[in-house]
């Protein structure tokens, strides 16, 4: 049986939920057996590759580059997986949603600042009006909550997607857990 | 000759954190300027306004994953200051082994899971092998060391805090949890190996480091301040202490700072192309008030590590170069010793017995509108700084993360790399990713800097003023 092929991306999250994904830990090893990390933060590949059978989603979308990302990704991807609170609920990032964007620059910019104040502008993406979750802009197939959800977590919910089944998530996971 | 052409790469790989590089060349194809860009911005430090005080530990540690334990740690210190207590003694000492299990696997995390392929593997290998994958088939033992290294720190946490990441144990006050007897004797029964783990990598990264004369030279090597906390003897450590700042020949600049009064002499300047700020040491201005924080400068900036194994590999590091070790390359080698001490100091502080006492937290309410704070993270000096109203409302927040402070060393590395490398006439895989490699020293956390993550395409190309595609190379 060939390879499954495995992305995990980041948008708009503190990278915890890849940090469970590499809790893992000799798992991670025996998962390398089963399936290839075709696109990751882990490896280099810098494209974001066709066909691959499932894409784990950690972060909301927050900047103009994140909803880019994930719509390419989306186009991509047989099985899109919301990974970690942000990805489902926005969490934390959406957090800065009842600010106006510029007060929100302002904080980092211009009031925190003793030179140069400025809302940088070049070169680097803006952010969107609000931080979202990942399925109010693209389809997404299976929702894993948890901030983060925990390596056991990942590892069952993978290895029943990798087997063609829904993981049952209910007991093993939670919003916040 | 040609036209002047910028090369973006877009993004740096293996690194935590969303960001690109932009090479500016001129007539003759040569690099003439570089700008690391950091692409994400999360507003911490504005959301947490009119949220309580006491919830600023667990949220400001959703600022990084990776590093989550240094801003609970930084962030209960400072509301340790509005409550104006002093913790329990046990209490304190729970946190600094949290805090260096914390350092273990994150430094465990940036050199065998993200630069370990360039340094085993070769900066112009296959970028398809260059990852952690790729170690594992070439060197197993590396490959399965780093994991356990990892888990040794990270399992730490999950016996004190009850979670791997995001633990909610570190509270303003103290810690929620006393350390049981069972927690440990297992914690202490790992300690044999993980010491054993990093005594046999740090032979192996001496070894390896001997192969990169040329890089050396180039990543980062040149003259700045560096800044860490001491202790009162001079001593390296990551919770408590007094910063100080030392120049190219060793000699103290500034001593005894205290650090809640950073403001005073720390600035952020603001640059249009990224998120992240770059912190300067006022008194020099810019650039001369540029400084580097994290292992090589915490390790140029202390008078001793403290712990027998760590203080002969000091010894040993210190022999590479008369004064400070310069070149950026040696964060490497930094975070080994680092690793080291830290293994070695959570057995001593565990083999005390009061780290068993019931008292791990002071009660308060807060008893003052204002309190800032610092530690060592991983990267460096972190600090976090809170105002509240009479309610103990978050009215106002002010972080310095230590990516921001190497963010002018980074760029200037950046240039200095690109400069001996890339040659704009004919891009190659190696010469970009030595670039990239640079930034992996200096182990950026850009989820904490802009208080975030990600990746794109890789696709550098070459444009003329007019925005013409002028030449192309996709990776891989």
């Amino acid at each position: 049986m060939s390879k499954k092929k495995l992305a995990t991306v980041w948008l708009d999250g503190c990278s915890g939920c890849h940090m469970s994904f590499l809790d893992m830990d000799e798992r991670l090893i025996e998962l390398a057996d089963r399936v290839d990390l075709v696109y990751s933060p882990l490896v280099d590949t810098k494209e974001f590759p066709p066909d691959v059978d499932v894409t784990l989603v950690e972060g909301a979308v927050s900047s103009e580059e994140d909803l880019h990302k994930i719509q390419v990704i989306r186009g991509r991807t047989k099985l899109l997986v919301s990974l970690g609170d942000c990805a489902v609920t926005a969490n934390v990032p959406g957090m800065r949603n009842p600010f106006p964007v510029q007060a929100v620059y302002d904080r980092a910019y211009r009031e925190n600042v003793t030179l140069a104040p400025g809302t940088p502008d070049q070169v680097i993406p803006r952010l969107l009006p609000y931080a979202r979750p990942v399925h109010t802009v693209v389809s997404v197939d299976i929702f894993i909550p948890g901030c983060p959800p925990s390596a056991d977590t990942i590892y069952y919910a993978l290895t029943e997607i990798l087997e063609g089944r829904q993981p049952e998530l209910s007991g093993k996971t939670r919003f916040g857990a | 000759m040609g036209e002047r052409r910028t090369i973006v790469i877009d993004p740096v790989t293996r690194i935590e954190g969303h960001s690109k590089i932009t090479l500016h060349l001129n007539e003759q194809g040569r690099v003439e300027d570089a700008h690391f860009h950091v692409t994400q911005f999360r507003g911490f430090e504005k959301f947490c306004e009119g949220r309580p005080f006491a919830e600023m530990p667990s949220l400001m540690a959703r600022i990084c994953g990776i590093c989550p334990v240094s801003h609970l740690i930084a962030s209960a210190k400072a509301c340790d200051a509005l409550l104006a207590v002093k913790i329990p003694p046990t209490a304190e000492k729970l946190r600094r082994i949290f805090g260096i299990a914390q350092v273990v696997q994150s430094h465990a995390l940036s050199l065998f899971h993200l630069s370990s392929p360039d340094l085993l593997l070769g900066m112009d290998a296959d970028p398809a092998q260059s990852n952690l994958f790729g170690v594992l088939e070439k060197n197993p033992t590396l490959a399965r060391d780093g994991i356990a290294l990892r888990k040794f720190g990270q399992q730490i946490i999950e016996r004190l805090g009850g979670k791997r990441i995001h633990p909610a144990w570190v509270v303003p006050g103290g810690v929620s949890e006393p350390l049981s007897v069972e927690d440990r004797d297992a914690i202490l029964a790992t300690v044999p190996e993980a010491m054993a783990i990093a005594s046999r990598s740090l032979a192996w990264l001496k070894e390896t480091t001997a192969r990169f004369s040329d890089e050396i030279q180039a990543f980062g090597n040149f003259p700045s301040l560096f800044m860490g906390l001491v202790k009162k003897d001079g001593g390296l450590t990551f919770y408590d202490g007094t910063l100080r700042i030392v120049d190219e020949s060793g000699e103290a600049v500034a001593e005894d700072l205290d650090p809640t009064r950073y403001f005073e002499y720390l600035g952020e300047k603001v640059e249009p192309w990224s998120y992240l700020k770059s912190a300067y040491y006022i008194p020099r201005g810019l650039p001369g008030g540029a400084y580097r924080v994290g292992p090589l400068a915490r390790l140029n900036v202390c008078s001793h590590c403290g712990t027998p194994l760590a203080d002969k590999e000091l010894a040993e590091f210190r022999q590479i170069q008369k004064n400070a070790v310069l070149s950026s390359f040696y964060y490497h080698q930094a975070r080994l010793i680092e690793i080291l001490y830290c293994v070695e100091r959570i057995e001593q502080l565990l083999s005390d017995p009061e780290i068993l006492s019931k008292h791990v937290r002071a009660i308060a309410r807060p008893n003052a509108l204002e309190g800032a704070a610092a530690a060592e993270a991983p990267r460096g000096t972190l600090f976090h700084h809170y105002k509240i109203d009479e309610q103990g409302l978050i009215r106002w927040a002010n972080l310095i993360i230590a990516t921001g402070q190497n963010n002018l060393a980074m760029n200037r590395s950046v240039l200095q790399v690109a400069q001996r490398y890339v040659e704009g006439e004919r891009l190659n895989h190696g010469m970009l990713n030595r670039v990239e490699a640079v930034i992996r020293a200096y182990d950026p956390c850009l989820s904490c800097s802009t208080h975030a993550l990600g990746q794109m395409a890789l696709q550098v190309q070459l444009l003329s003023p007019d925005g013409a595609v002028l030449d192309e190379l996709k990776r891989p």
